[in-house]
């Protein structure tokens, strides 16, 4: 039972990762990015390190894709003007 | 060096690392097994030093030295951002207009705002018991006032975000990580010695020197992640060329 989640969770990082690969805006890229933040949070939950679980929940899925999108606005905000 | 050469030395390289790579896992002990030296001992170590919570006794007991490097990249990381980040010459800050928040958002955003917030200083707080940390526990307080640009706007987060005080807070936390290494010294043993009384086990207050780094870790990583996304907010919203034409509000 406990290895048929182990095999779930792994599947759904390897669909969130592949998903982050082949979208190609940077924009969406950072919100797909977050989802994957979210599944990898799950999968070290499974495996029974919470304490990294949380880590890559605030960092990877919040801090990471935000930080893109504002350097997104920021290089988009340049480029219109020249 | 022509593409030919490259192609080959990166094929060689490929190689050598696959092979290290078969080489090292054939040499794994099997996935979910129940042979952990490693662990064991750490969970010894931590139950001695009446740490509930095993890792939080590695990060900052057993291993507080390397934590100690952890934290000094994150702020060194931080002070090469707000150097990089920073307004040059021919640049004005121009401050962004008021935006139009859809009532649902404000109101939703509202109220998860001092929930975040109480989460994280939780999670500081009870490092030494639960899982969770001053790491950890900073980035979701940090994340949290970053709320109230989503939910009211860029304005409001300025308000109950003083930049100066955040900056002064990362040099502090850092220093009282350094400080209470330098007290074990004092205390006769070594640097980052566990010195304290250890207390009770699973109270707020056990772990010897483990709340106390980890606060100082809190301290650090909440200041530094704020005081990172106001450098890269500010390049994103205010900082433009002199002779750039302004382009005001803020994209949803």
């Amino acid at each position: 039972m406990h290895d048929a989640l182990i095999v779930v969770v792994l599947l759904l990082v390897a669909a969130a990762a592949t998903g982050a690969v082949l979208q190609r805006d940077p924009a969406r890229q950072a919100v797909v990015l977050s989802a994957l933040g979210l599944t990898l949070a799950v999968l070290f939950t499974v495996l029974q390190a919470p304490d990294v679980g949380l880590a890559q929940l605030a960092v990877g899925s919040a801090v990471t894709p935000l930080m893109i999108l504002l350097t997104v606005r920021k290089v988009r905000r340049k480029g219109r003007r020249e | 060096m022509t593409r030919r050469l490259r192609l080959w030395v990166l094929t060689a390289g490929l190689l050598a690392t696959a092979a290290l790579y078969v080489a090292a896992c054939t040499d794994l002990p099997a996935f979910g097994g129940s042979w952990h030296p490693y662990g064991d001992r750490a969970v010894r170590a931590a139950l001695q030093q009446h740490t509930a919570n095993a890792v939080s006794s590695v990060n900052f007991d057993q291993r507080a030295f390397d934590t100690l490097g952890e934290e000094t990249v994150l702020f060194s990381s931080v002070l090469g951002t707000v150097v990089l980040l920073r307004r040059t010459r021919g640049e004005k800050r121009v401050a962004p207009g008021p935006a139009e928040v859809p009532a649902a958002l404000r109101r939703y955003g509202l109220l998860v705002l001092p929930v975040t917030l109480l989460i994280g200083l939780y999670v500081i707080a009870h490092g030494q018991l639960s899982p969770g940390g001053g790491f950890q526990g900073g980035v979701v307080v940090a994340t949290s006032l970053h709320l109230l640009y989503i939910a009211v706007d860029y304005k409001a987060l300025e308000r109950i975000r003083p930049l100066g005080l955040f900056e002064l807070a990362d040099g502090t936390g850092e220093a009282a990580y350094i400080l209470l290494g330098a007290a074990g010294l004092i205390a006769g043993s070594a640097y980052l010695a566990n010195t304290l009384p250890l207390g009770t086990f699973n109270t707020l207050s056990s772990g010897g020197t483990v709340p106390l780094l980890n606060a100082a870790v809190g301290v650090e990583v909440t200041s530094a992640v704020v005081v990172l996304l106001a450098h890269f907010l500010g390049q994103a919203l205010e900082i433009e060329s002199e002779d750039g034409a302004k382009d005001g509000g803020r994209e949803a």
